[in-house]
């Protein structure tokens, strides 16, 4: 069982049973919706932008643990942030948790943060499109693609 | 004490010990822990005696078959065709060419539903489906309706997890051409009264398509006491290699389809101006089939004999009554499906944990379960759930994999809860 807590730690089981910014998002200027097609999860990610600031966001949705902390934690660390920072997180929770890590390094100087936590993930690579949902559809709601399903890798 | 005693249940001839013998997966240890396999309806696994008759046919007979006057290729094609036959008789059909072989039931239906389909089915016409149906017996049909403009009809699915054949009896009508539905529910495990809808189905004049995926490895499967007229099947579900397949069907349906994939072995002549096609069924075996996988799937038709059909049925029956009941005994767990006639599988979610959280714990407990939609989205909707578990058993399966089945759910409980 240990090597299960480092995938599920404290922090993510809090935000999986808690999440936080979860709900509509009165005034959002963009929204997507994204797919796990291996297991059927769907949430809704609001996005607000002031010019090139996230000043807004909130997701809606079902999904396991890894996937509802994920949106969560999303939401905490994007808030406030500037596009392209947020892009640069966006690239470098994925190659945290595809285990690239050398990609995550020339990220330049966007810190991870909390979502270090997702580190655990990488041992289990049927587990990665859960990690990343939130980020791929929040990723298609900044370029429009409001419409568009999220690639989930 | 007996071996069969051993096994906790009442079947005293099943010697389920003898059988675990048999399968040399079985000895995989996973996360430090004895693999307990319970995904049998995704794919079971392999007796030594599959095993062997791959290895023994790639390593003695191997040629491509029908096709040269040498002695590899007489002994591919021998035994081909004999599986052809052991094949036919494992269903109870009497005439080996009504078996075609694909590489898996999701081939087979696109097979009817394109070439059967493209036989009967003209505009304003209906196909009755059942909310149950796995995807691969939803998408060849919407395919087959869009090309011809035909419709669906969808036969929903009562509390229980059982077909609401009121429904059903109300769907059908002069419109109706194909009534396609699953023998065996994958995500329910409901076993559908396929007699009485083939009953119905012919009075209204439309044929009937079995999905039996699910149904042919946990028992006797009799095309002739269905009624039907066709008979989809995969050889992975029932112990035998992946990639191999069988379409049933009956000969006089297979006279009258049109050919559906074109190149070898499917025609008689070939001219750039005109081709004449063979007969069935290798009208519908076009290219090299996969000869190993037919003499794989003989050999898991006379494993599955040697231990006796019927055996096999009472013995799963009652694991999957001790399964229930010790599911139903934990708290918070629902299970999704509870038919009064049920085999195979049982679905279940647990309060407030995702199927995906608890199919990952599991797996470090050793245990093996799917977790998802189980590629039958319109039941997860019909049950307001996006996923479940779903834990399936097979001839190998133990009241000692159950029990650890609940030992892991109870670490799910205390690291998820």
């Amino acid at each position: 069982m240990s090597d299960l807590r480092e995938l599920y730690q404290e922090l993510i089981l809090d935000h999986g049973r808690r999440p936080r910014n979860f709900g509509p998002l009165p005034d959002a200027t963009h929204d997507a919706i994204g797919h796990n097609p291996l297991c059927g999860d769907k949430i809704t990610v609001h996005v607000r932008m002031n010019g090139q600031v996230v000043d807004g966001i909130s997701f809606e949705g079902q999904g396991c643990a890894i996937s509802q902390a994920s949106a969560s934690l999303l939401t905490e660390a994007v808030k406030g942030r500037k596009i392209g920072d947020v892009m640069s997180l966006f690239r470098k929770l994925t190659a945290l948790v595809t285990g690239r890590d050398g990609d995550v390094d020339r990220e330049g100087d966007v810190e991870l943060g909390k979502l270090a936590v997702f580190e655990g993930v990488r041992q289990y690579p049927m587990r990665v499109k859960c990690a990343t949902l939130a980020w791929h559809t929040l990723h298609n709601a900044l370029e429009g693609k409001a419409a568009a399903v999220a690639s989930t890798e | 004490m007996s071996l069969a005693a051993r096994s906790g249940l009442h079947t005293g001839f099943y010697d389920v010990e003898k059988v675990r013998a048999d399968f040399p997966i079985l000895g995989e240890i996973i996360h430090g822990k004895p693999l307990v396999y319970l995904d049998n309806a995704a794919s079971t696994q392999k007796p030594r005696a599959v095993l062997d008759a791959v290895t023994n046919y790639y390593r003695h007979d191997n040629a491509n078959v029908h096709r040269g006057v040498h002695t590899l290729s007489e002994r591919a094609t021998i035994a081909f065709e004999a599986a052809r036959k052991k094949v036919a008789g494992f269903v109870g059909a009497t005439d080996p060419s009504e078996i075609v072989f694909v590489r898996g039931t999701t081939e087979a239906l696109n097979l009817v539903a394109s070439s059967y389909g493209s036989l009967v089915l003209r505009e304003g016409d209906e196909v009755v489906l059942t909310q149950m149906e796995h995807h691969s017996n939803i998408v060849p049909w919407q395919m087959a309706c869009q090309r011809t403009g035909a419709r669906l009809r969808v036969v929903p699915i009562l509390e229980n997890g059982e077909l609401d054949m009121q429904a059903y009896a109300s769907l059908l009508g002069p419109r109706t051409k194909i009534v396609s539905v699953t023998h065996v529910s994958n995500a329910l495990g409901t076993v559908n009264p396929i007699a009485e809808i083939v009953r119905q189905a012919h009075d209204a004049g439309a044929k009937v398509v079995v999905d039996g995926a699910q149904a042919i490895a946990h028992g006797p499967v009799d095309v002739a006491a269905l009624g039907c007229d066709f008979y989809a099947f995969s050889g992975h579900k029932m112990y035998a290699p992946m990639g191999i397949g069988v379409l049933w069907a009956r000969r006089e349906l297979l006279d009258a389809m049109p050919p559906w994939q074109g190149g070898g072995e499917m025609i008689l002549t070939v001219s750039f101006e005109e081709t004449t096609y063979n007969v069935a069924p290798h009208k519908f075996e076009a290219g090299t089939p996969d000869v190993a996988g037919t003499v794989g799937m003989a050999a898991a038709v006379d494993y599955i004999e040697s231990i006796g059909r019927e055996r096999i049925a009472a013995y799963e029956h009652e694991l999957i009554g001790y399964a229930e009941r010790e599911l139903l005994a934990l708290p918070g767990l629902r299970l999704i499906g509870t038919a009064r006639e049920k085999t195979g599988v049982h679905s279940f979610v647990l309060d407030g944990i995702h199927p995906h959280d608890v199919g990952t714990v599991l797996d470090h407990q050793g245990v093996a379960v799917r977790t998802g939609h189980h590629c039958a989205q319109p039941v997860m909707e019909r049950y307001a759930c996006a996923a479940t578990a779903r834990a399936s058993f097979g001839i190998y399966n133990t009241t000692a994999d159950v029990d650890a089945l609940i030992e892991g759910l109870a670490r799910v409980r205390e690291l998820l809860g």
